[in-house]
This record gives structure tokens, sequence and C-alpha cells, in this order.
């Protein structure tokens, strides 16, 4: 009976550790819109993005950044046990950007009974949870962005930061139509980067049988071009690994970028 | 020399009629057709001179509610749902517009003219254009229409299209 406790804990382990991969999103109700008002937001994880049908989304550290760099707070927060719902009002004209940033140290081991062990924080608390004497321990930085765009009037430019894995769409991403391929550059601290890989799945992934997800690597400018020739929201993710860590403690830095982009018909 | 002079008058002459001629016209003919649904609301419309790229060369006319909603909504709102113009031209203009702005219209068909020389067409360059009709509904669909004509105009004529659905015949009659 142990037993079959310990593979059920594995089995609920790799499909949590699968699903947050590949299914964290955010979507927003409107993207495009020509006066200033509310937009409401669900976000959760899932099996396939868009699909509320695993758990709410933890959101605290969500910023809602309006076009004169302000922040906005969210409002009619609901954490439901499929999802987080919210509300932003906007009130400025351009770009509203959404990001959720998530960074930390994840390690794996086995203890004196070789019982597997793992931890996700600090890299001050992983120092004080993981004991001196671990077996087989494997420790990885991680850094996530997960970004939301949202325009009221004409669309504003946006700036990257220079840290951790970014996105700069050619198109503003809330300027997308069908029939008009998209070329997406990605940035890995500030620099256009090759080798990053991205998958791109289309919402309503119910109502077909096959999710449709497409994969792509980036060119050495760290380009890629993508078409996108039916009308919706897609959730697009990017990984990218690498050895730059901030602290020896791990060995491999592990970077991801999640935006939702939508396209309209033309 | 003289002889040279009164050579040059009728040409002159000429050239003042020739321009005048040159002062084209284009007219527009949109057809709100009757469409029998439970809940009618005029739809928004926008009528444009786009060239052959697909862009926005001026824009002609843009019916909307400028009203607020019994919700204290402003009905610019629902602007884009005119997607195309939205795209093209209207997330860049101030609105309103003055001249170009002015409320939604009834079923039925509305002639416009527009002059050379005369806001809003006022100078267009010679070339390939379109004149694009596109037409949103609220509860409703949205629909573009194009007629093709080249500018400036050689001899009157008439190019027409018609929508499916949201837009009737769009008729535009052009006068050199």
């Amino acid at each position: 009976m142990k037993h079959i406790y310990t593979l059920v804990s594995i089995a609920l382990a790799a499909t949590a550790s699968v699903a947050h991969a590949h299914g964290v999103w955010i979507a927003p109700s409107s993207t495009v819109l020509s006066a200033p008002q509310f937009v409401s937001f669900d976000a959760a994880t899932s099996s396939v993005p868009f699909m509320i049908d695993h758990r709410p989304l933890v959101i605290d550290a969500l910023n809602i950044i309006a076009p004169d760099g302000s922040k906005v707070t969210p409002v009619n927060v609901m954490k439901g046990e499929l999802r987080t719902v919210f509300d932003a009002k906007l009130e400025q004209q351009g770009t509203y950007r959404l990001e959720l940033l998530r960074s930390g140290f994840r390690a794996s081991w086995k203890d004196a009974e070789n019982k597997p062990k793992r931890f996700m924080g600090t890299a001050e608390a992983l120092a004080k949870e993981v004991p001196a004497d671990a077996k087989d321990l494997q420790v990885s930085e991680t850094d996530s962005r997960m970004e939301n765009f949202v325009t009221v009037g004409k669309p504003t430019a946006l700036k990257t930061t220079g840290k951790g894995l970014e996105l700069v769409v050619a198109t503003h991403p809330n300027d997308l139509v069908t029939g008009e391929p998209v070329e997406l550059t990605f940035l890995v601290d500030g620099k256009p980067t090759e080798g990053v890989e991205v998958a791109i799945i289309r919402s309503q992934s119910r109502y077909r049988n096959n999710t449709e997800e497409k994969t792509y690597k980036t060119d050495k400018n760290g380009k890629l071009k993508v078409s996108l020739p039916e009308a919706g929201m897609y959730w697009l993710d990017a990984d990218f690994k690498d050895n730059k860590v901030s602290n020896k403690v791990a060995k491999e830095r592990t970077l991801a970028y999640v935006v939702t982009l939508e396209v309209l018909p033309q | 020399m003289r002889n040279w002079v009164s050579a040059l008058i009728p040409a002159l002459v000429a050239g003042m009629f020739a321009n005048q001629a040159g002062a084209g016209e284009i007219s527009v003919k949109v057809t709100l057709p009757q469409i029998n649904t439970s809940e009618y609301h005029r739809p928004y419309v926008a009528i444009w001179v786009e060239k052959p790229d697909q862009s926005v060369q001026k824009n002609l006319a843009v019916w909307y509610s400028q009203k607020k909603t019994d919700k204290g909504e402003q009905s610019d709102k629902w602007l884009k749902d005119l997607r195309q113009w939205w795209r093209k031209s209207g997330r860049d203009q101030s609105l309103p517009m003055d001249g170009i702005t002015g409320a939604t219209r009834a079923v039925g068909e509305h002639a416009l003219t527009f002059v050379e020389g005369k806001e809003p067409l006022a100078n267009l360059p010679a070339g390939q254009y379109n004149i694009a009709v596109e037409s949103a509904r609220e509860k409703g669909g949205r629909e573009i229409v194009r007629v093709p004509f080249t500018w400036p105009v050689k001899k009157a004529e008439t190019a027409k299209a018609a929508g499916q659905q949201e837009l009737g015949d769009i008729i535009v009659d052009l006068k050199p």
C-alpha cells in the first residue's frame, strides 16, 4: 500500500512539473481597445494553455504597468479552485504590460534513507534546507517572465529590461492580424540569442483533436518567423538554459518566457 | 513676339479650363441594408481612400455614436470593431475628426461627394486607390468592401461593389 502512495505521489509530482512548464497562462478579455475601460483576466496553470482544468495561478508578484510607467492595482481578485480572476482599470492611452516574474533555486537530492527530496526558494533558504550530506544533489537557478499586453488607442513602444529571457516582437504584440507573418527576437540578458526553444499553441484546443502545437528554434540572430494564419489567442512559451548563474550553488540557469498573443482577423 | 504671345493666350485659357476640368470629384453611394433582427442597432461605418498596400491615404467619413451610453461609457469604446480602420488609421486620430466624423446613419442609401482641392479629399496624388467602406454593427457582423479606382479621373465612370451582409451596394461615381 505504501508503495502505491509513493507511486501516486511521484506520478502527481511528474504531472505537476509538466503542467508547470506547459500550461501557465494569463488570458485577457481584450487586447485592443478604443476607449479606457476595465479588462478582466483569467490566470491558471493547466494541462493545455487556456483550459480551466487544474489550479489557479498565484499572482502576488504580478505587476500591471501603465504606459507612463506607473502601476495599476488589480481589483476584484478571486482565487478560485481552478483559476484566478482579476480586473484592471485601464485609463491611459497606450500599451499596458502585465508581468509576473518568478526566480529562485530549485534543488533535488536524496536524503540519508535514499528518499527523494525537493526544494524551491532563495539561495539563502536553500543553504539552510539542503543537508550537507545530501546525495545526488542537483541545483538549478530558474528565472521566468510571463507577460500580457493590452493597448488603449495607439500602441506604444515596449522596452526590455536586459535581464533574463525576453521577447521583442517586430510588429507590436497588440498589432497582430491573420496573414501577416510575425518576426520574433529572443534576448537573453539583452542579447539576441540562438537556440531558444519556442512553442506556440492556439486557444480552444478542446474543440480539435490535436493541440497543433508548433515548435521553433531561434537562428543565430536570435530570430524566428512565425505565421499565425488563424485568428485567436495564442500561448507562446520560450525556454533556454545556460550556466550564467547568479549564485555558484547552481550549475545551470533555466530561463522561461511566456506570453499571450491575440491575433485578430483582417 | 506678338505671334508668340497670341499663340500663348489660348494655351493659357485652355490651361485654366483644363485645371477646372481637373477638379475631380468622387461620389460614394453607400447602402446600409435592411437587416431583420430582433435588436437592430445602426452600424458604425468608416469610409476612406486606401492605397494599394492597404494603408490609409485619406479618411473620408466615420459614422459612430458620440453619445455616452446609459452606463456612462464612451461610445468610442466600440470603434475598435471597425477593425481595419481602427488598426490602420483610427487609433492614430484624435476623435472626433473635424468634417469626417458624424452620427450613425439609418438604413438606406447615403450619397457623399468629395471634391478635389476641398477637405477631406484635398489633393490626392495620382495613383491607384480603393474606396474602402467598413461597417460594424452591435450584436451583428462586420464587413469591408473595396472599390478600386485610378486618380486623377480621365473620363466619367462608375465603379461598383456590393457587400454580402452588413453592406449593400457601394457605388463610386468618378468625374474628371
